[in-house]
């Protein structure tokens, strides 16, 4: 369990990564609820979590890696790049747009991305490579991918979910951001998931379920791996837009443009938030 | 030899390769132990069950985190279902995954059109940054294999039926065409197990008077443009062969290198846009679409007249 401190700590970079979060939909259309749905999980594998950097690490222990299988929510990453000083705020406004390094999915072209994504059911596969590399070494390195609800059905999903646990897997984590929205309306009437923890269990991994804005929960179910043999997913349960006034919850939060008083009333929900 | 054995012949190479490189891994699907790999290295290989997509995702994330993977697949499968984790995944994310594919082309036989590959080489050469190699016997698919090895970044491997080629043991350098004949007539550009019964096409047209010049175009990316435009400058007349669709393989590929030169002129010998559904084991599939010896020299003859 984490003190208080921290996970105030965390909060308070959660409404920071919201923050950046809401630059480029404040210009122009961008994916903006997918990304603020995970803020709060991104502000806790960025500043609490994950060991991304070799010099993190000790000797021999090997640094984690992370991978957004949900590309589109690129924005979260970028924002926790300008938190950790990778990337500059003033950039975030003009991501996508002509000339940005920030491209609408994860791309080399931007720092520290460490895995390029955008087609959707891709790095889980890729993450048990890196979690099968990483067991060969003996290393402590952890692997996080991160992915969507509308992801999972992709049928690679359950390819990728079937195989992990034959290869143990322990330090390897999938989370699911379940905003229950998609581009073309609600989850549950595009392409229903439930009962999902049982499709996870029935897949041997160890399920997790969470309210993915509780920071306290987030923190807690990352420090609970390895809780068992094999791999663990955690089905953070969260809203899609969560932030954006009027826009949170709805279909609208996948891909929009903010007026500018939605702009404004966000920005003071977000203080208030503080 | 079949691509099957081929490709598990290429598993000796492997564990070659692996008693050097601590980091070598191999990655299969549902084919049980390969060659003595398995036994010599049973924590470096993994089989991954019938999973194409996920194979190569695995195999891109190991290589991601530093590892050597050769990954032993079907070839239709692996280049159909595999594509776009080979695209994304191994090319666009520049990681290193080595792709040995048997049962290129029409191998297969009786078993139906879905066990074909013959649009392999088309989809696979459209990728930037992929090396795509074809090799004409079984030993040179383990040059080819040990070539990959060296090479970094994503390598496909495409294997046939291949039979041995008497006295071939030509160097193996990625992007160099053989010329295994001269011929001043005409000039047989072939590919993997076409390659052998372009030599025997050379024989029985040398017979009728015709001097065919017969090249190993054992890589197909990157391309020996140097080799095709000295075909097209010289003979003129250029035949390709391949157990592949005539579009976008070997003889699309050369088509688009004389179309640009604006000199030459092409005979496609393959797959001719249609699935092979016939019931026939391999040679006669082979011979009903022309692609045996008799098939060759035939579209060779109709090319020089």
């Amino acid at each position: 369990m984490s003190d208080p401190a921290t996970i105030a700590a965390l909060e308070r970079r959660a409404t920071a990564l919201r923050r950046h979060i809401l630059a480029p939909a404040s210009t122009y259309f961008a994916h903006l609820g997918g990304a603020m749905s995970c803020a709060d999980i991104m502000a806790a594998l960025h500043f609490h979590f994950l060991r991304l950097d070799d010099a993190a690490c000790a000797p021999g222990q090997g640094r984690d890696y992370f991978l957004m299988s949900k590309g589109h929510a690129v924005t979260a990453l970028h924002a926790c790049l300008v938190e950790l000083g990778h990337v500059d705020a003033a950039e975030l406004p003009l991501s996508g747009r002509s000339g940005s390094r920030l491209a609408g999915h994860p791309t080399k072209r931007a720092p520290r991305i460490e895995f390029a994504t955008g087609s959707l059911g891709h790095a889980l596969s890729v993450g048990i490579g890196i979690a099968m590399a990483e067991q060969l070494n003996r290393s402590a390195a952890r692997t996080v991918v991160l992915l969507g609800d509308g992801e999972l059905q992709e049928g690679t999903v359950w390819e990728a979910a079937l195989s992990a646990p034959r290869f143990g897997l322990e330090r390897l984590i999938a989370i699911v951001d379940y905003n229950r929205f998609q581009a073309g309306g609600s989850v549950d009437e595009v392409m229903p998931l439930e009962p999902l923890a049982d499709k996870w269990r029935a897949f041997r991994w160890n399920v997790d379920e969470i309210d993915g804005h509780d920071m306290q929960a987030i923190v807690g179910a990352l420090e609970r791996v390895p809780a068992a043999k094999g791999p663990t997913v955690i089905i953070a349960h969260t809203v899609k837009g969560k932030g954006v006034p009027g826009v949170e919850g709805t279909g609208r939060a996948h891909y929009t443009m903010l007026t500018d008083d939605e702009v404004k009333r966000t920005l003071a929900a977000l203080e208030d938030a503080e | 030899m079949s691509g099957y054995f081929a490709a598990m012949s290429s598993a000796e190479v492997l564990a070659e390769l692996a008693e050097q490189n601590p980091d070598v891994v191999l990655l299969s699907q549902d084919f049980g132990p390969i060659g003595s790999f398995s036994a010599r290295f049973p924590q470096r290989h993994f089989d991954l069950g019938i999973s194409e997509q996920n194979l190569v995702g695995v195999a891109a994330g190991m290589a991601h985190a530093g590892k050597l993977p050769f990954v032993i697949a079907m070839a239709p499968f692996v280049s159909m279902r595999g594509f776009e984790q080979i695209r994304d995944d191994c090319a666009y994310n520049r990681n290193n995954v080595k792709l040995i594919a048997p049962f290129a082309g029409l191998e297969a036989g009786p078993w139906g059109a879905t066990h074909h590959a013959q649009e392999d080489i088309a989809l696979l050469r459209t990728i930037p940054g992929m090396t795509v190699l074809s090799p004409a016997d079984p030993n040179e698919s383990q040059r080819a294999v040990r070539a990959a090895a060296t090479i970094d970044g994503p390598v496909y491997i495409r294997l046939g039926f291949l039979s041995p080629i008497d006295g071939y043991d030509a160097g193996f350098r990625v992007g160099a065409a053989v010329t295994l004949r001269a011929g001043t007539d005409v000039t047989i550009i072939a590919t993997g197990s076409c390659v052998n019964t372009a030599l025997m096409a050379h024989d029985v047209l040398k017979g009728s008077g015709i001097a065919a010049a017969v090249i190993n175009m054992h890589t197909l990316k990157p391309l020996d443009r140097v080799a095709i435009e000295a075909a097209a400058r010289g003979a003129g007349r250029i035949v390709t062969v391949e157990e592949h669709s005539i579009i976008g393989g070997l003889g699309g590929a050369v088509a688009e290198v004389i179309a640009e030169l604006g000199m030459g002129r092409l005979t496609r010998v393959g797959i001719r846009d249609v699935f092979c559904t016939e019931v026939e084991p391999y040679p006669e599939l082979l011979r009903i679409h022309g692609l045996d010896v008799a098939g060759v020299a035939a579209a060779v003859r109709a090319a020089v007249q």
